[in-house]
């Protein structure tokens, strides 16, 4: 056996590189998607909302922050962040507290109770346009809920006609619609808490109230957390329930920003401003998500 | 796989590649594929189309011609992204409602050249009315292929039912004016079906109430366009009219509710003639065309219509515009006109119309066609017209409540469109 007195040519393979290679990769797929439809659009997004873009005469003109102006002059805006902030927090309020309802209903040891969770969570893989446009036609003034409640001597109102109950109509629809999947995560949650932790507080007498806001929130409370966020940030996000039931009416009492931007960029033509709006949408998304993020510091618990 | 043998597959592969690519150049240039967007996915329709594209090929072998139908929903909102991602369309329909949009932009292709050139044409046969529109300075910038007269489609059998006095019988009588006509549809509240229909207007396309609103003499702006007249007189006539026919008498189908003529549902619905193609074959019942009643401000008749423009930036726009004068010369004009009635004045007898329209009679095309098309106003429109759509149908909302205030809306709406109408 020799030992080699010259040091041997380091080969272009390396293992380090063959990793790099490899993980690279596996992550392109996830990574060139991400840049081509989410960081180039977003890029062109901003740069749009510099512009002055008259789709018909082809003009494309550079505007500097005059896109910005307006929408600090825009009549209609003040109502339209409005109707979003309702349909947010309404949606966010009934949603989760009708989901963690659910769940705690529903995570019990009993005969059938999958037929129920199976149910109550079917409304999530169901056509989230074919699910509305069922809902438009219950709703209608001469539809079937007007048509049941007539039965028992009520009088509906025209649901999608009156400014108050079209943002409820449109709420319960998408709260219907979507409340499953915050509730299956919820039933996730509810049954990782130790089972140890309830009998101790009964032993110490802790009423099942108390069982539930001392121990089943604080463990839950991460999942609180993911689903407040998804939930907001989905919210803000509505669109086909509003081109479907209201197109934003009556008046613009459910014009929420997704829709009014739509109505600015390809109703109106103004896809300046309507990229504008669409950066605004993006902040508001992001500040939304940076301050839910800071409050998990203060109030969700972590075991460890 | 060493450097070389894959050095040497890669210059074989671009050996076979770049020719076939070069002959597919060559081919191209000679080729033409032109590509119109239509509303309609009308199979009739389609199959017409398709005809005359064929024909045209006949004749021009190299020009292919594709249609591609948009849903009448959202049409102008997607032929306007599709214009926006550089995806242009060479020929397209456009609605009367955005003819000025479109015409005062410069994205549309003269045409008056291409049509007067033409062989047989005869360009000075099409009606002027039709074709203001249409034009700037005295260019023509879209064809009006479609004139489509606004008349009332009558079920005489569920007013017979409820007692009521058909059209019929009020024309004969001299009686047949816009307060009879909702007479006869309030007689039918208590029967449960329908008393009469503005069809499409849905309490949100309201430019069609203007088949109603025009009896009055009213119009939602000036003749230039530059100011709203919403709250003259005439229109506060007109709306408070039809919110007591909707909330007072239950003579029209309110906010919400939804009722289908051509289903049997209801006694009347004021729409275009085109749409007799939708009376039941089967349970047919007795129905009637007559022209719209007569008005405070008296007789007076209204027309829809559709246009077809070639886009100025596309690089075939000569061959789309000799197209476009291929598919509506007076032959295919003829053709057309058992879909859409023809502007040109030749085609505007009842015996030409008859030939192509056997479900009316030569009583219905003489009264309803011939007169509307001859003397009918278009659907009013104006630049920027989605976004004063909107704000209109904004504003109406709050006349569409029972205890609404019409001066009071009409004056909110004049303040929120007035700044739209300057521009």
């Amino acid at each position: 056996m020799t030992t080699a007195t010259t040091p041997r040519k380091r080969p272009f393979w390396t293992i380090e590189r063959r990793d790099a290679i490899a993980g690279y990769t596996f992550v392109a797929p996830q990574l060139i998607g991400t840049v081509v439809f989410v960081l180039i659009p977003l890029g062109l997004v901003f740069w749009y909302s510099l512009h002055e873009w008259n789709v018909l005469a082809n003009s494309f003109n550079f505007v500097g922050d005059a896109n910005y102006q307006l929408l600090l002059r825009d009549p209609q805006l003040p109502r339209v962040l409005t109707a979003s902030a309702i349909f947010s927090a309404g949606l966010a309020v009934l949603n989760m507290s009708l989901a963690l309802l659910l769940a705690v209903l529903l995570d019990q040891k009993l005969r059938g109770i999958v037929v129920f969770r199976t149910l109550f969570f079917s409304p999530v893989v169901v056509s989230l346009v074919a699910w509305t446009i069922v809902w438009s036609f219950l709703l209608q003034n001469n539809g079937g809920i007007n048509g049941f409640l007539q039965m028992i001597g009520i009088q509906g109102p025209n649901w999608l006609r009156e400014p108050g109950t079209a943002m409820v109509s449109v709420i319960v629809v998408q709260v219907f619609k979507n409340v499953g999947l915050n509730m299956i995560l919820f039933l996730a949650a509810l049954q990782g808490v130790p089972k140890e932790l309830y009998e101790a507080a009964r032993v110490d007498g802790a009423s099942a109230w108390k069982q539930f806001r001392r121990i089943t929130v604080p463990m839950i409370s991460p999942t609180i957390l993911l689903t407040s966020i998804i939930t907001i940030v989905g919210s803000l996000q509505v669109f086909a329930q509003i081109a479907v039931l209201t197109q934003g009416g009556p008046g613009v009492s459910t014009t929420v920003l997704v829709y009014y931007l739509y109505q600015q960029a390809f109703q109106f033509h103004y896809f300046g401003y309507g990229s504008t709006l669409s950066i605004l949408l993006f902040l508001i998304v992001a500040v939304l998500t940076f301050v839910q993020w800071q409050l998990r510091k203060r109030i969700v618990f972590y075991e460890n | 796989m060493s450097k070389f043998t894959s050095l040497k597959s890669t210059a074989a592969l671009a050996g076979i590649i770049l020719p076939l690519a070069w002959s597919g150049v060559a081919w191209a240039q000679d080729a033409v594929n032109l590509r119109m967007t239509i509303w309609s996915a009308n199979e009739a329709h389609l199959a017409l189309f398709n005809e005359i594209a064929a024909s045209f090929k006949a004749d021009n072998p190299n020009v292919t011609v594709t249609f591609e139908p948009i849903p009448f929903d959202n049409y102008t909102t997607t032929l306007t992204t599709q214009i926006a991602g550089g995806n242009a369309p060479d020929l397209a329909w456009i609605f009367e409602t955005s003819a000025a949009d479109f015409v005062n932009s410069g994205a549309l292709f003269p045409l008056t050249d291409t049509l007067s050139n033409a062989e047989g044409y005869d360009l000075a046969d099409v009606s002027t009315g039709p074709l203001e529109l249409w034009s700037k300075d005295g260019t023509l910038y879209a064809y009006p292929f479609s004139t489509s007269p606004f008349g009332v489609f009558v079920n005489n059998d569920v007013i017979t039912a409820a007692g009521a006095q058909t059209p019929a019988e009020m024309i004969a009588a001299g009686t047949w004016t816009w307060d009879n006509a909702i007479a006869t549809a309030e007689a039918l509240a208590a029967s449960g079906k329908s008393g009469l229909i503005i069809r499409d207007f849905d309490y949100k396309t309201w430019q069609n109430l203007t088949s109603v609103y025009a009896g009055w003499g009213a119009a939602p702006w000036s003749e230039d366009g530059r100011t709203c007249t919403f709250t003259e007189q005439p229109m506060v006539d007109a709306m408070s009219f039809i919110h007591d026919a909707i909330f007072t008498k239950k003579a029209m189908p309110g906010p919400g509710e939804t009722a289908d003529f051509f289903a049997g549902d209801a006694a009347m619905t004021v729409t275009q003639i085109s749409r007799a193609s939708l009376l039941p074959k089967e349970n047919a019942f007795d129905w009637d065309l007559v022209p719209l009643p007569a008005g405070p401000a008296g007789e007076y008749a209204m027309i829809g219509q559709a246009a077809i423009g070639v886009f100025a930036a596309s690089p075939n726009a000569q061959v789309a515009a000799d197209f476009l004068g291929y598919m509506t010369n007076p032959e295919n004009s003829a053709k057309l006109s058992q879909f859409f009635p023809s502007a040109r004045q030749s085609l505007l007898t009842a015996e030409a119309l008859g030939k192509t329209n056997p479900l009316l009679s030569p009583e219905q095309l003489d009264a309803v066609v011939i007169n509307g098309i001859t003397n009918g106003k278009v659907i009013p429109g104006h630049t920027g017209f989605a976004q004063i759509q909107q704000t209109v149908r904004a504003g109406l909302d709050s006349l569409w409540v029972a205890d609404a205030d019409v001066p009071a809306v009409m004056a909110s709406i004049c303040d929120s469109i007035n700044p739209m109408l300057m521009r």
